[in-house]
């Protein structure tokens, strides 16, 4: 896989396809879904992002709103990820997509298409635009933990 | 106008991007670049006078009230009014504030009526939106028509006797239209009603005159007009200052107090100025307004016209990937969005070519209702702004498209 995901082609045609298609993109009525809203102070990224999280496991993640490619991508992306993961997967996961956003060392095979977004450093002001939807993700998982206490 | 010669007194036309662009700064209607003039007005208090204004029994006290007076001086000259109705405030948004908070928090009665309308920008929209509430006034909104432009007669079918004060601004900061606010102030006066204009978008684009626009409040910034950050005016009949209750107390406002609670408030507009000013900025705005009127606001007004029908053509006749959102409008901005490409991933492109370009909402809720897109790209144009840096915009935006945009994180 390793050498594949090396390819600017694939990883760009990786974002563009979760850009233009995000799955997991329509939120759930459900009562049982937790849902954060996370508004970008600095840019117009505007989105809620759902979990249902039962028994220590991730059981559907959903999200929707109005944002730029970047985020709606990376978003759909970590949707497709967390789903069906335990909590401690979950975080796991999250803190490599995070090392591997501030260039630090990381597991790419935990990351799985979100490597795509290993380079969004280079343009500094973009970073909050490819971590939105996983800061989303992040609290409700804070959240669910604390609900069981 | 010189252009050429003009960008040389402006050192930040000379820096490059991190990629080795010539910059190109697109985004004057978020602030302008200063011109040498303005920025050795600016140390020039810091390594000359350095004391602090309206303290002075010695020398240079002495001097810096005199200069500081004498900015107040040039400001009215500026804006055509008297020296006593210009008040300093830190911007635009402070002056706005003042008067929702000032003037009509103390005046309005439950069931009275502000106008605004849906291209304001927040500043002239949150204040009053506040102000109605606490005071269980309403606020109300004037139709924009299809191209986002507030008309007097609009104006007209809103007013009642109801209404007490009409926010509005002079150039709407999302699509650059001029409004005929001396038009609208008259119908505005019949009513009995005052007009508060934002005049951050117009003072520095276009001769404002206070008297001809008989407007009863005008709020602008310095830095938008290439002064520094942290100065602005709010301009208000004198009868209005008058009555208008300061937001701050402080040193240097009221002319005595007592520990009983009597406080005798000095005269506009030194009541509305308490605390030390931004003094340096008070004389950088001085040196950008010389700077201005010394090329002539109606030199300025006309380039940067000409400039804007350039691009705009230039981007109707060789652009097939664009949609503008205010071609019929007489501006200096031209809003637009890159075909299939959000807002802000078009704007990182731009900005990897050199190009600082302004995405997003810009403040302003009239998208969605009027230009029907979540969100635009602002390109917003000033004098020192050349068909050059228009023609290199043209190619970098051709080459724009929803697979090319990610070509910056790769």
């Amino acid at each position: 896989m390793s050498s594949m995901m090396n390819d600017p082609m694939i990883l760009r045609q990786i974002i563009m396809d979760h850009g233009e298609h995000p799955r997991n993109h329509e939120l759930s009525q459900d009562p049982t879904y937790k849902e954060k809203h996370m508004a970008s102070d600095s840019c117009i990224d505007d989105i809620h992002v759902q979990a249902k999280i039962e028994d220590g496991k991730i059981d559907d993640v959903r999200f929707d709103g109005v944002a730029c490619t970047i985020s709606t991508s990376s978003t759909s992306i970590m949707s497709e990820l967390l789903i069906g993961k335990t909590i401690e997967e979950a975080r796991e996961i999250i803190k490599n997509y995070r090392a591997m956003i501030d260039e630090k060392p990381y597991d790419e095979d935990l990351l799985e298409e979100a490597v795509a977004f290993k380079n969004v450093g280079k343009q500094a002001n973009r970073i909050h635009c490819a971590t939105i939807g996983w800061d989303g993700m992040e609290a409700l998982i804070n959240e669910s933990e604390e609900h069981h206490d | 106008m010189d252009v050429q010669k003009i960008r040389e007194d402006f050192p930040m036309l000379k820096v490059k991007s991190k990629k080795g662009h010539d910059l190109i700064y697109f985004d004057n209607a978020a602030t302008a670049f200063k011109p040498y003039s303005v920025i050795d007005a600016v140390t020039s208090y810091y390594t000359k006078y350095s004391v602090n204004a309206h303290r002075g029994d010695y020398e240079l006290g002495f001097t810096v009230d005199t200069l500081y007076e004498e900015a107040r001086e040039r400001v009215a000259k500026f804006i055509n009014c008297e020296k006593k109705e210009v008040v300093f405030t830190t911007g635009a948004s402070f002056g706005l504030n003042q008067v929702a908070y000032g003037y009509a928090g103390h005046i309005l009665q439950p069931g009275d009526v502000i106008l605004t309308d849906e291209a304001e920008h927040a500043s002239n929209y949150l204040p009053w939106m506040n102000i109605a509430e606490q005071k269980q006034a309403k606020l109300e909104f004037i139709p924009l028509d299809e191209h986002g432009m507030i008309t007097p007669e609009k104006v007209r079918e809103m007013m009642s006797d109801k209404v007490k004060i009409v926010a509005i601004a002079h150039v709407t900061n999302v699509l650059g239209a001029e409004i005929d606010i001396k038009e609208i102030t008259r119908i505005v006066h019949e009513y009995g009603a005052i007009i508060v204009v934002d005049g951050a978008q117009s003072a520095p684009h276009m001769k404002v005159d206070m008297q001809d626009l008989d407007c009863d409040f005008f709020a602008f910034s310095g830095h938008k007009l290439c002064g520094p950050t942290g100065i602005g005016v709010l301009y208000g009949k004198y009868e209005l200052l008058e009555v208008m209750e300061p937001l701050l107390l402080g040193g240097g406002s009221n002319a005595r107090y007592d520990m009983c609670g009597n406080i005798l408030m000095k005269n506009p507009p030194y009541k509305f100025e308490p605390g030390t000013p931004p003094i340096e900025a008070t004389l950088g705005m001085k040196a950008a307004i010389d700077y201005i009127d010394n090329l002539g606001m109606e030199n300025i007004h006309k380039y940067e016209h000409e400039l804007r029908d350039y691009m705009l053509k230039k981007m109707q006749s060789e652009l097939d990937n664009v949609e503008i959102y205010n071609a019929n409008v007489e501006s200096s901005i031209i809003t637009f969005n890159v075909k299939d490409v959000f807002s802000q991933d078009a704007a990182t492109y731009f900005s990897d070519q050199g190009i600082s370009l302004r995405s997003g909402q810009h403040c302003a809720k009239l998208l969605m209702d009027v230009l029907k897109t979540p969100s635009t790209l602002r390109a917003s144009l000033y004098f020192y702004n050349t068909k050059e840096e228009v023609d290199h915009f043209i190619e970098v935006c051709k080459s724009i498209s929803k697979e090319s945009m990610l070509d910056v994180f790769f």
